[in-house]
Parts: C-alpha cells; structure tokens; sequence
C-alpha cells in the first residue's frame, strides 16, 4: 500500500510503484481532471503539482509522489475561483477543453513564482503544452488578466 | 421518420427523470411529414404519442419553467454547447443560464443527420431551433391570455415569463406548460427581426468554459461503468498486415492483466488486426501489451514509401489524363497557341488528426443490448454500424456522446467503437480500450497526401485558360468500389463564381490508391486544395502584373465577395504596404462559408522567417456568437500553420515514421503570431465556422514569402527557419 495525499486528501492505493502518477490519479483514485495525452512529457496535459512544483503525472513514479502533496485541477481552488480559472471564463479560453486542465496547472505555477509575466515569460512557462484547438492567443490574455486580478486582490479583471 | 413506440408515456417519463426534469412538460419537436419540404413543429404530449410519431423531443419546459434542449450533435471544440442555447433563449424568451443542455443519443431516426462535420450544426439546425423556439413561446403566451382571458395581443413573453401589459400580471413558463401542452401547434410562427435580437449576434461568454476550467467536463475518457475494465491493443504497424502468431505469456504475468485475444476490427472495407491486452487499470494493460510478442504477416500488400507516392503522383499527372471532374470551353487549343504558359506542381501531405484526447471508447455488450459511450462525431453512424455487425435492433445499441477532446473528423469514424464492443463482447464485462498517442498519430485513417498539376494562361490581365489536374487519394474509394467517378470533391476550396469568369477551364481527378487509409481531416479537401489553387493564382496575378487582391475581384463578379475583400485590404492595410514587404493574401470558401486572409512576414535576424500578422475576415452569413467564430478561426489558422510549417506523416516501408509529438510536432504557444478576426454583417443564409478558416492561411503565408523573397513554395510542409 502506498499512501497518496491529493488535494489535501490521502488515498491508500495498492499499486505497482512504478505506475505513473497520472494513472493512480485517474484509474485508481477516480479523479479523472487530469489528462493523458501523450504519456512521454510532451504535451503538458497531465501536469499536476507535486509539493507546489508542476510536473508531468504521465512520467512522475507513484513511488516518487508519497510523501508529497500533490494538487489537481480539482484542487486548484474551492469553487472554480482561482484567479487563472476566472480568467479563463471571461475570456472563454477553452474550445474542446481538454488541454485545459494542463495549461491552468502550469499557468498557476508561474503565476506564483512571476506575479507579473510579460509575453516572452508566458511563453517560456507555457511550452510544455500543446492545444490541438489552438488557443494560446487566449491562454496568453488570460495570463495577464489573472496576474492583474492578483495584483489588484480582486476576483475581477 | 415515423415509427411507433410501446409504451411512449413510459419512456417519456423516463426521459424526463433522466434529464432532472418534473414529470409533466411542454414537449416540442421537428418532423418533417412524408413529401412534406418544411419541418414540422409538433407537440409531443399524449395526443402525438397516439398518432405513433417517434417522440422527438428538442426542447422541453417543465413545470419549473427549466429548459432543456437535447442536442444531437456533438460539442467538440466548435461551441454547440453555447450557441445552440443562444438560438433557444432567443426566440423562446428565457435566460440563456436557463437553457440546459442533453446530448441525444445516436438515433438517425429521431434527429436525422447527427454527423458533427462538414462545419453543420448551426447552419443546418438554426433554421428549425428558431422556429420551435418561437412555436413555444406563442404556446405559452397563447396559455396566460386564455387562463387571464385577455386578448392575445395584450400578452408578451420576457425572461421566462408571460406578462399581461395593462394588468402587469403575470405566470411564469412554469406555471404554463401543463396549459400550452394541451394547445394546438400553431403553423407559420413569426420570428424575430435580426434587428430585435437581444442575445443572437452578441458575444456571449461560453457556458462550458466553466466545466472546462476545473476538471467536471466528461470526456470519453473519463467515463467509467461500475465493474469495467481497461484495454490496449497491439495493431498491426503496417496497417493492413494479419496476426500470425502470438506469444502472450509473459504479458498475462504482469499484475492486473486478466485476458489477452485477437481482435479484428473493420477499417472501411477493409479488417485491421491487432491483439487486445484487457487489465485492471490503464497502466497493467499498456504493460502488458509492451510484454506481448506479435508475429505479422505483411505478405499481400505494398508495403509503400512517401517518396515513391509523390514520384507516382507526378508521373501519372505528367502522362495520364484524369477523370473529368469539371471542362468548360476549349483549354487545350489556347494552351497549344499560347506563348507563354504557366505549368508547376503543388505537393500536400499526410497528416494525422492528433486531437489531444487519443481516441478512446467505453462498450458494454449484454448480448441482447449493447452500450457504448465515447467521443463520437457520428453517435447514428455508429449505432448503425454496430446494429449491423453484431445483428440487433437499432435500438438495442444505445450510443452515448461525451464531451469530445477534438475530433477534427477522426471522431466520425466507426473502427473504434466497433473494437471495444468486440472486445467487450470476448471478455464478457465493460470495457475501456484506450488508444496511445502513438496508435492516434500512426494507425490513421489520414488526411491524403495530394499534388496538384496547374496549368494557366493570362492574357490581358485575365486569366485565358486553367487546368488543375489532382493525384491523390480518393477518401470516397475507400467505402466504395465504383471507380468510375472523379473526386466529387476536386474544385473544394476553391470559389464557384471563378468557374463563371473563366471561360476554359479543365479540372482533372487522376486515379491514384495505396493501401494507406484516409479519411475527412478538418476542412477535408479545402485544406489541401485550397494551397494549390490560392498559389497558383497568386502566381497567374503576378505573370498578369496584377495586384493580387484586384486580380480576384476582377475574377470574382460578386458583391458579397468584394464587399469582404475590401474589408480585408481594410484591415491589413493593403493598400499602404510597400513593395516586397512580405505581404500575401488568399480568399478559399469552404462549407458555404468564403474566407479571406492576409499574412505578413518579414526576415528573422536570425535567418529564416517570421510571421508577423495574421488578418482574417470570415463571411459566415447569419451568425450567432462572433466571439466563438472568432476562435474558431484562430485555432483553424493555427492547425493550418501546424500543417504548412510544422508536421506530416512519412511513410517508409508501410510504416508511419512519426510516433508521438516529439516527431509529429505541434504549433507552441512559441510559433503563434497575433491574428485578427473579422466577421461579415449580411442577411445571407448561415455558413459553416467550425473548418472554413484553415485552408486560405497556407496559400497567404507561402504568398506572403513569395512577395518578401521572390521563392516560391510548392510543397507542404516547409520550415521557416530554413528560408
């Protein structure tokens, strides 16, 4: 048995440790937010944080992940609030949606760590996930209309 | 279309408490009557249940006034989920955040036509959403002025309500529905003025961001079914190859791994074999597969290379005629007196669709009932198909849409809905088979690698003569064995009023087949055609010494297309661009919906080239959501500049080369310039959104580098980088 702590929440998991996170998380624990898409850390649709830091689930060992907090789309806020998530509904960012879980866990990271990201920093922290749909041009406004609702400590933009 | 049904009350009711609603409602739906030529709006209470129509419901109202739609087609990106609602709360007079949305389920019978593709759910649905919308609204006002016993014309509808204007009294929907259900559907309803729209036209915010943003939205891939289990399946690499033979001892000793099989699945006409590893979790099956030994036999088929595919395009086009898709007046005795004539070869290529979410579907066989659930583009192709191969009754094969992660037109396919029903049927319990991204991107269907043989003669700053000659694969052959006909999609992309101002003209289909299969990519044919044929006139305006977009409009006798085309040198600022600045342009018209586009590029410092604009004007007719056009668009040009600069798929000895997106590699929020979307006012019936932005932005982009460094692009896809 290896404990798990998602979301602030442990789940005892009888699995292989070898098993990538992303499966424990979906197969296993039931939370399916987070996505497969490529199983090699090169779509970015997988990324949770493990202890705070974005990872890619598909890669990151079960075994390497006990111990640590490990967040998810779910966990992202309480009720779909966090400043990015906001954003993202004002701008109606998403179109099949389904990278979207990815580029919000990887967003939220930066936004922590850079406050106040310009284009280039953006693109830096956000190459790591595709979107088939296309929808950068409105994943990078959204960026900016989330740190400006950081900086100004309100929900709106 | 009309079918009885046993117990019409009973499945109504259950209808109802399967979509949260209370158990009496106002029921309104379309039928289109035998022989009749305009739907039909009726009421499907009791009364209809009698006369045996098939209960059709589309929109419902209950008696708390809640409004469902059931939606039967597919939200994949494309914004159904928004618009559709927009279209209700419109004319029926509720709040949008009122409107709730249920994906019917595949039922060719009950909803016609559910293929989400050809960019058609609100051009060929709008029409009848309107009108039941409106139908309603009058039922109900038509319920308060008789309960009130006032005149009709004192009553109106506003924000789910009926109000009686000189009392102020009023019901809401709610209190109505049990009234209006019992009225006689009234024909010919009025509808709304485009000017009095309050939420059509308007760039409302998209109700599914919201289920989007914290991980709720269900996609195929996150269903589950009590007791199921995960599937991988080993396919063959080339394609058409059998299984021989197979050594699956080692994979049945990874932990959770319950059974191991070959299955057969139908790919169009033809069997694609594969072996199937079924396990606890998704991860115990993709280990097991990795520890299973599959022999193939890949005797009987070519085993084919990319290169030898475009050597044999360009030598049937060079000595064979083609099948003739269209001829008017005489292109061959112009072309044999001309001096000068235009003669070069356009080249596309494979592609896969790479949706991010790898296909994948759930299926339940219960021998005398079988239910699937996936991201299906066409849930009644589907349930046809499977009907038919495992010999039950249409309605004994429920397909449920999710969510879909992208569909691009793969999702329409029928192979892996039809692989997980036989693999559930061999193990006897639900079933999820999960497709890797390696089978996503290598085991097709593909878009078709196509080259174009373009030959033209201007004269006068006209053009004289035009002959596009296509080598490719015909995506019809597939499903068809008749090989008679020309690709009935061979002039798609390009604009039909050209085929009035040039008088001779010749478009040839040259017969061409590999054992590759291929299939619809989004904007099908356009996405190819329309870099040949946009090229190839960029390149007759040049030898006519024109400028380009004047070259069009003088080709092009049609004030709808002129009025865009002076939006477009509006909003790029055409007109004050300076000589080989880098400017391009091209104009495609896809499912009914014309678009045009400029692109800038200059020279990177650091060599190669950049793209700096992206302008866009879309001319869609009626529209609903301009912001949700506008996306569509931008992502349409992103995916075609993913195509034109960034991927394709090669084959060398009957294998796919590319595997996953470190060879199949995606546009990055790195490779994106700003793109500026601009949609058309007019009164023109609704075109389609969804795919008609991609196939102009290749055409521009190589037209664009052809102004800015006089090297003309002939073959997709090219590296900016190494320009």
């Amino acid at each position: 048995m290896i404990t798990l702590n998602v979301n602030n929440k442990n789940y005892e998991v009888d699995v292989d440790p070898n098993m990538p996170l992303l499966w424990a998380i979906r197969d296993v624990i039931g939370l399916t937010g987070t996505k497969y898409g490529c199983g090699v850390a090169q779509c970015g649709a997988c990324t949770v944080h493990l202890d705070s830091e974005a990872v890619r689930s598909c890669v990151t060992r079960v075994s390497r992940a006990e111990g640590q907090k490990i967040t998810t789309i779910e966990g992202l806020s309480e009720n779909n609030d966090h400043p990015l998530q906001i954003a993202w509904n004002e701008l109606s960012v998403p179109q099949c949606g389904y990278c979207h879980s990815g580029q919000l866990m990887s967003a939220a990271v930066l936004l922590r760590e850079n406050p106040n990201p310009t284009d280039e920093d953006i693109d830096d922290a956000m190459a790591g996930n595709i979107c088939r749909c296309g929808t950068y041009l409105r994943i990078r406004k959204a960026i900016h209309l989330a740190a400006n609702m950081q900086k100004n400590g309100n929900t709106k933009g | 279309m009309i079918q009885g049904l046993k117990n019409k009350t009973t499945s109504r009711r259950n209808f109802l408490r399967s979509a949260g609603l209370t158990s009496t409602a106002l029921f309104l739906g379309m039928y289109l009557p035998a022989g009749a030529k305009t739907s039909k709006v009726v009421n499907l209470g009791d009364d209809v249940d009698e006369d045996g129509i098939e209960m059709n419901p589309w929109v419902i109202i209950d008696t708390n006034g809640r409004v469902t739609l059931v939606s039967h087609r597919a939200e994949m990106g494309q914004g159904v989920y928004q618009s559709i609602p927009q279209i209700i709360a419109e004319e029926l007079e509720v709040n949008l955040k009122d409107v709730h949305i249920k994906f019917a389920q595949g039922n060719g019978k009950k909803y016609g036509s559910q293929i989400t593709g050809g960019s058609s759910t609100i051009r060929g649905s709008y029409k009848n959403l309107l009108k039941l919308s409106a139908t309603a609204r009058v039922m109900l006002i038509q319920a308060a002025a008789n309960k009130w016993k006032v005149p009709l014309t004192e009553c109106y509808a506003e924000a789910g309500n009926v109000f009686h204007k000189p009392s102020g009294k009023k019901y809401n929907y709610g209190e109505l529905v049990t009234d209006a259900s019992k009225l006689h559907v009234p024909d010919n309803v009025k509808l709304k003025e485009r000017s009095e729209y309050k939420l059509i036209g308007k760039p409302l915010l998209r109700k599914d961001a919201a289920l989007k943003t914290n991980g709720t939205a269900g996609f195929g891939l996150d269903k589950r079914v009590p007791g199921m289990l995960f599937a991988c399946v080993e396919r063959n690499p080339r394609l058409r190859g059998k299984v021989k033979s197979f050594d699956d001892s080692d994979a049945r000793a990874i932990p959770g791994v319950k059974d191991v099989f070959k299955v057969t699945m139908k790919v169009f006409n033809t069997d694609r074999e594969g072996v199937a590893v079924v396990a606890t979790s998704t991860w115990a099956a993709l280990q097991g597969r990795k520890a299973l030994k599959v022999f193939w036999d890949d005797s009987g088929f070519e085993h084919i290379n990319s290169t030898d595919i475009y050597q044999r395009h360009e030598d049937i086009l060079k000595n064979k005629d083609g099948l003739v898709f269209k001829e008017q007046g005489d292109v061959n005795s112009i072309f044999s007196q001309a001096s000068d004539k235009l003669d070069v070869i356009y080249q596309t290529p494979y592609e896969s669709h790479a949706a991010m979410e790898p296909l994948n579907c759930v299926a339940y066989y219960q021998n005398d009932k079988i239910e699937i659930w996936g991201p299906i583009q066409a849930p009644d192709w589907v349930q046809d198909f499977i009907s038919k191969e495992f010999n039950l009754p249409a309605e004994k094969v429920i397909v449920n849409m999710t969510f879909l992660g992208g569909g691009f037109g793969r999702k329409a396919f029928l192979d892996y809905p039809h692989e997980a029903t036989l693999i559930s049927k061999q193990i006897g319990v639900p079933v999820q088979v999960v497709w890797t991204r390696e089978d996503d991107i290598m085991q097709g269907p593909f878009r078709p690698g196509m080259s174009y043989r373009c030959e033209g003669v201007v004269n006068n700053g006209k053009i004289d003569a035009f002959r596009m000659k296509l080598a490719g694969q015909n995506m019809d052959n597939f499903q068809s064995d008749d090989r008679s006909k020309p690709n009935e999609s061979s002039s798609e992309g390009f604009l039909k009023p050209y085929f009035d101002s040039i008088k001779n003209i010749s478009i040839q289909d040259v017969p061409f087949e590999t054992p590759v299969p291929v299939m619809w990519w989004r904007s099908v044919y356009a996405s190819t055609n329309g870099f040949a044929y946009e090229s190839f006139m960029d390149e007759l305006a040049l030898a006519a010494g024109a400028d380009p977009i004047e070259f069009r409009k003088q080709h092009l006798n049609n004030d709808r297309l002129h009025k865009q085309l002076d939006k477009l040198i509006e909003v790029s600022g055409w007109k004050n661009r300076k000589k080989n600045e880098g400017y391009g342009m091209a104009i495609t018209e896809c499912f009914e919906s014309p678009v045009a586009q400029v692109v800038k590029v200059s020279k990177n410092p650091d060599g190669g080239i950049k793209v700096d604009h992206v302008w866009a004007v879309m001319d869609c007719g009626w529209y609903v959501n301009p912001d949700i056009i506008k996306a569509q668009v931008e992502g349409s040009i992103i995916m075609a500049l993913g195509a034109a600069t960034i991927h394709e798929i090669t084959f060398k000895d009957g294998l796919p080369e590319q595997h996953n997106f470190y060879d199949y590699h995606m546009p990055r929020i790195t490779d994106i310039p700003p793109i500026d979307v601009f949609v058309m006012d007019n009164d023109a019936d609704a075109g389609g959104v969804g795919e008609p932005g991609l196939p102009a932005f290749s055409p521009a982009l190589t037209n664009a580098i052809f102004d800015l460094t006089g090297k003309r692009i002939r073959k997709l896809p090219f590296s900016l980088a190494e320009i």
